[in-house]
């Protein structure tokens, strides 16, 4: 497979998940009043499954010089958990929670800007000849 | 703002971030695509903000989080030398795995936040997933505090190795299996407590017994580690973001790991078992005393000469050159011999320096363009036909053992092959053998010339002598 036709088959396989976990999601709200004949649960191992194959794909095509940009950017992603970091600090109703919600606040969003500015610098490095 | 509506916005965000890692398949599309990333994250962090019911207090929270962790997050990643970037990678890892210990946390303590149950009543599918997350989330918060440690040179490299490591740790791992089962079965406040301790004792002795030249395989395993734990969280609270992210980084951490493993011809298993490069492992392969084996040593200014005259230079860096910041004078260097008329390539083998594609990122920051650096693959058939290979840095990585005796222990790894062109210069601050303790033949042929030194010392002499 050339890299042009894997980086084809990523796409594609992203937007069908998309598509596939919106739909999902209308799925679940539809069945949620009538007592959820299938499980949320199982709906999200689908979106798991997918996205599993989806960083596959498109991890394979980045190119290994830019192997340390990925692990930043990476790093800077995953740190997406600030948003239940968020979630528990807003809605909390003991204090408990609002306290541990405020410091996953703080260590996530650490790395949320620091590994989105050193991406940023890294990959403003990287030259053609002139 | 309605809840499909939220959770449009979080899968949004996630296929920003795919495109972002998409954009990495090139140095050129690669600024954008991380735009596109923090786009994402800005979506994600908007959405959430606009959730219905958050509390002004909670709101005064989380301003403040972002402001100290964004404000200290930048700081420190516009200060960080280039040469450092693998510690500053193992940190953050850390990181991310102590929110998710926190968020976990957060969860037990104010499920409804989640709608995940009430306070002592959570869910039974919650709490197997709030666990998970929970372990992996510690167990890469101190495998990653390891992992700085010893990039960092806090603590010594070398593996640290007892007896019975392997059976402590094997039951150290059944007892956490025990205590999930029984955090599941109770949703007790302390059980959760001491899964997190547990985890984080089991982190600390996975990691110590792997020495320092394995870190690109343990820092791209944790790098993996988080984003599983960040699933596992996401599984917790349902949110479609955080899963497919967390799948995203741990199927790219798992493939970084597995490209290391091959760079350097060893199983996953043989690197996380460690001991690998201990003192009993290199007494065992040193190859008998070299005592009397002659090598040939020269000053800058014959391999000066020796350049010069050459038509082809291939340049082989290496661990060592980050460790003298050379980059900038071997830069020099070449752009020196590049006016003499000398063609200039860069050869990296998959495991040189730190972490994962360090030597391109050193190179880059030295005004190196991109396009004439070159993966083992690409390169290696042009030794042959380069006159000088000028290894800085670097040894076990050309070491020719690795394809001539089966009992060296880097047999089979794939390696540069530097002894095929005319001239290898080596520069070296000793005799002293490489990670694997082993001996390089390389530095007795004749056609290899020592250039003992600092690796920045002796090029910037180079640069002086050339001109």
């Amino acid at each position: 497979m050339t890299s042009n036709e894997l980086a084809a088959q990523a796409d594609s396989l992203a937007a069908q998940a998309a598509a596939l976990a919106d739909k999902m999601h209308q799925i679940a709200g539809a069945a949620a009043p009538a007592a959820a004949a299938v499980e949320p649960f199982v709906f999200l191992l689908a979106v798991f499954l997918m996205a599993c194959f989806v960083g596959y794909y498109v991890v394979w095509n980045v190119t290994p010089a830019l192997h340390s940009p990925l692990m930043a950017v990476t790093n800077a992603i995953s740190s997406v958990i600030v948003v239940g970091a968020m979630l528990a600090t807003g809605l909390a109703v003991s204090g408990w929670a609002m306290g541990f919600g405020f410091v996953a606040v703080t260590l996530a969003s650490v790395n949320i800007f620091g590994g989105f500015v050193v991406t940023q610098r890294m990959l403003s490095m990287f030259k053609k000849k002139q | 703002m309605p809840a499909s509506l939220t959770a449009l916005a979080y899968l949004v965000a996630a296929v920003l971030f795919i495109l972002a890692l998409r954009g990495l398949s090139h140095p050129e599309t690669s600024r954008r695509g991380n735009q596109m990333g923090m786009a994402g994250m800005a979506i994600a962090l908007l959405a959430t903000l606009a959730h219905a019911g958050m509390s002004g207090s909670g709101y005064l929270l989380i301003v403040l989080g972002i402001l100290i962790g964004g404000s200290a997050g930048t700081f420190i990643a516009r200060r960080i030398q280039m040469t450092a970037l693998p510690q500053l990678v193992a940190a953050f890892h850390s990181l991310v795995g102590l929110a998710a210990v926190f968020v976990a946390a957060a969860a037990l303590n104010a499920p409804g936040a989640f709608g995940i149950g009430t306070p002592g009543n959570i869910h039974l599918q919650s709490l197997i997933e709030m666990s998970i997350g929970l372990a992996i989330g510690a167990i890469t918060f101190s495998g990653s505090v390891i992992a700085f440690a010893k990039l960092q040179a806090l603590m010594r490299g070398a593996p640290i190795t007892f007896r019975m490591q392997h059976p402590l740790n094997a039951a150290l791992g059944a007892l956490l299996v025990v205590l999930i089962v029984t955090f599941v079965a109770t949703g007790s406040q302390v059980v959760f407590w001491l899964i997190a301790i547990l985890s984080i004792a089991l982190g600390f002795l996975l990691i110590i017994p792997i020495g320092g030249a394995d870190m690109p395989v343990v820092v791209s395993m944790l790098n993996s580690y988080s984003g599983w734990a960040a699933c596992g969280i996401g599984f917790t609270i349902q949110n479609l973001a955080l899963i497919i992210t967390g799948a995203l980084v741990g199927a790219s951490g798992a493939i970084l790991s597995y490209i290391m493993c091959k760079g350097m011809n060893r199983s996953i298993i043989n690197v996380l078992l460690g001991g690998f490069g201990s003192e009993s492992g290199a007494a065992a392969t040193g190859g008998g005393p070299a005592i009397d084996r002659t090598v040939k040593s020269g000053a800058p200014e014959d391999a000066a000469f020796i350049m010069k005259n050459a038509s082809k230079v291939i340049v082989v860096p290496g661990y060592g050159m980050a460790v003298a910041q050379a980059q900038h004078a071997l830069r020099e260097m070449a752009d020196t011999l590049k006016k003499e008329g000398v063609e200039i390539k860069y050869a990296i083998h998959p495991v040189a320096g730190r972490m994962p594609g360090h030597m391109n990122v050193l190179l880059a920051e030295a005004n190196v363009p991109y396009d004439e650096v070159f993966e083992l693959e690409e390169i290696n058939h042009e030794f042959s036909t380069a006159d000088v290979v000028y290894v800085i840095g670097a040894n076990d990585v050309t070491n020719p053992a690795a394809k001539t005796d089966p009992k060296s222990p880097i047999y089979g790894m794939p390696i540069l092959e530097v002894d095929k062109a005319r001239t290898v210069l080596f520069v070296k601050r000793s005799m002293a053998s490489g990670y694997a303790g082993v001996e390089n033949e390389l530095f007795f042929r004749p056609n290899t010339m020592m250039l003992f030194g600092d690796a920045k010392k002796v090029t910037e002499a180079i640069v002086k002598a050339l001109a």
